[in-house]
């Protein structure tokens, strides 16, 4: 079936939009003049929103190989919306490349300390880091850009690849086996690829923001972080197009698989967080501790807060087989779980940037809805073309009897 | 209560869904079924409740939660306070995240060897107690449905042994309990 975004869709995400550049206009204007940080609060909030829905773009991307790789049958009746999801790719890292580039010519922009040269190079200057200086080899503009492109274009490669071959097996009945296992192989390449990428990425992105400071496990606490979200997003767009009557072969076993993954990548997400925070806090390394000091003192509240919202809300509520299969259920923990993972990003990116100097205000708000209003769009944009359920998947028969 | 039992055997475990599902139909309780491994979807079939271990698994962890915390408390803070790698236990919550990984690692412990327990005792299959199978080949490779006259009383037994018949059995037997 052919889905139509109705009108209603329309106007709320055009809204979102709207409201969302008059609040952001409203941030521009009051952070003005002298000690407003005007540059650095734009970009910073600008960084926080196209990677966190980058992220969960990629998130999407990666859930899908990881369903070719292991060959999944359940997945297929909801294959569309994962790829739709992840059709977001391109859009999102057109708005990366925006921040990264505006932030390179800006000299980092006091977001990204070790783009000044005079920071990482010049002895003479009073900016000059040594801490920084010493990983320039890595951290340099030539060596970040040749990363950040490499990241992009296999990621895009991968996409598209995936995509065509959807569509193919959708017109060519004969091919649908062949286009399967070449699905299958190139998932699990992608996966090879995505293993390392996946951290190197948000080393490069994220962490590098905080640069004194490196968590090995960092990578994979964003990757977790992503994951949820992504599967929060799943669900909810899979519940929206049901209740429009567009899945009618998506039945509450799905729903349920679904709602495990949201349920299972919290616990991997808070795993993930306690694992880095424990040794941080038992080893109490000055150079180690810095990261959680700078929150601690300045974003407690926000901190501590979201780590509790993203762990207990999934943990208790989800944690029945009937909660799982809950329209209503899923959506508002989907919904209290994705803020909780945005907060978990904004925390990340403004801690190494504004530090002690952010805020929430009319900008942080405007911009996220925003970003908001322009991704769902797109996610929406993206289901209308193709055929909601894929047909001649050699495993689309099982999905349809999928029952747990 | 004398009682007559009916059991029926299959050689194929979804000959025997489609069976069960033919004799639900028509109004025949069936009281048990007894397999090598679980048979996907016979449950609501036969009518067979959802389990409750799942429930049984959050008390279980949850009691391995208070233990733990109870334990350690006394332990590491009332009793013979630590300093360990210059953190001294002087207060629980202070030192809370050393404690997080024990208390988890005792929730699960208690959690998965509860359930494992339940399990067994719900199965009446702990070490010692007669198999209650009717045919040592329920085991191996074969099915067997069971059917009490104490639960079909409005059909006869000629009646019943004539619907087994027709759902591809490959044995029938017929037993009187005491």
């Amino acid at each position: 079936m052919e889905f139509q975004v109705s009108n209603k869709a329309k106007l709320v995400t055009t809204v979102l939009m709207l409201v969302g550049v008059l609040f952001a206009g409203i941030g521009v204007v009051l952070a003005m003049g002298e000690g407003g940080h005007l540059g650095q609060k734009f970009w910073a909030n600008f960084l926080v929103n196209s990677f966190f829905y980058f992220a969960i773009g990629i998130s999407a991307l990666f859930f899908l190989a990881l369903q070719y790789a292991t060959e999944a049958g359940w997945f297929v009746a909801v294959k569309r919306v994962i790829e739709a999801i992840a059709g977001s790719l391109p859009h999102m890292m057109g708005l990366m490349l925006i921040v990264l580039l505006t932030l390179s010519f800006m000299s980092g922009g006091h977001v990204y300390m070790w783009m000044d040269s005079d920071v990482m190079l010049n002895k003479d200057s009073h900016h000059y880091d040594e801490l920084a200086a010493g990983k320039y080899a890595y951290l340099n503009l030539t060596f970040f850009w040749i990363r950040t492109i490499v990241y992009f274009v296999v990621y895009y490669l991968f996409l598209k690849g995936f995509q065509k071959r959807s569509l193919e097996q959708d017109n060519n009945p004969s091919e649908a086996v062949n286009i399967h296992f070449l699905n299958y192989r190139r998932g699990a390449l992608f996966l090879v690829f995505f293993a390392v990428f996946s951290s190197t990425s948000a080393w490069d992105w994220i962490m590098s923001i905080d640069v004194h400071w490196f968590s090995t496990l960092f990578g994979w606490y964003i990757f977790a972080g992503a994951w949820c979200s992504a599967m929060v997003v799943m669900v909810l767009m899979t519940l929206y197009l049901k209740k429009l009557g567009y899945l009618p072969k998506v039945n509450d076993s799905h729903i349920h698989d679904l709602g495990k993954w949201t349920f299972a990548t919290s616990f991997l997400w808070s795993y993930m967080w306690f694992s880095q925070y424990m040794l941080i806090w038992y080893a109490n390394i000055p150079e180690e501790t810095t990261y959680y000091i700078m929150r601690i003192e300045n974003y407690k509240l926000v901190y501590f807060g979201m780590f509790f919202i993203n762990f207990v809300f999934p943990m208790l509520i989800l944690m029945s087989r009937d909660a799982k299969r809950n329209a209503g259920i899923l959506t508002v923990v989907g919904l209290i779980i994705l803020v909780g993972h945005w907060l978990d990003v904004w925390v990340m990116v403004m801690g190494g940037s504004m530090g002690p100097t952010a805020s929430f205000g009319p900008m942080e708000l405007g911009l996220g809805l925003l970003f908001l209003g322009f991704f769902t769009r797109v996610i929406l944009v993206n289901l209308t073309k193709a055929s909601l359920t894929p047909k001649h998947d050699p495993f689309l028969e099982e999905s349809l009897h999928h029952e747990i | 209560m004398a009682d007559t039992v009916f059991y029926a055997m299959y050689d194929d475990d979804d000959v025997l869904k489609d069976g069960a599902k033919k004799l639900v139909s028509k109004g025949v309780k069936v009281s048990e079924v007894f397999s090598p491994f679980p048979i996907h979807g016979i449950d609501p079939i036969i009518g067979v409740k959802n389990t409750r271990l799942g429930i049984m698994a959050f008390l279980y962890g949850l009691t391995g939660l208070m233990v733990a915390t109870i334990g350690m408390n006394f332990f590491m803070i009332q009793d013979w306070p630590m300093n360990i790698g210059g953190k001294p236990s002087f207060s629980y919550l202070e030192n809370f995240l050393a404690f997080v990984p024990i208390s988890f690692e005792f929730t699960v412990l208690c959690a998965a060897h509860g359930m494992a327990i339940t399990y067994l005792l719900r199965n009446k299959t702990i070490p010692g107690v007669k198999a209650d199978n009717p045919d040592p080949r329920t085991t191996d490779d074969r099915f067997v449905m069971e059917l009490r006259m104490s639960e079909n009383s409005k059909f006869s037994a000629d009646e019943l042994e004539g619907l087994l018949k027709s759902t591809g059995i490959v044995e029938l037997d017929q037993k009187e309990l005491n």
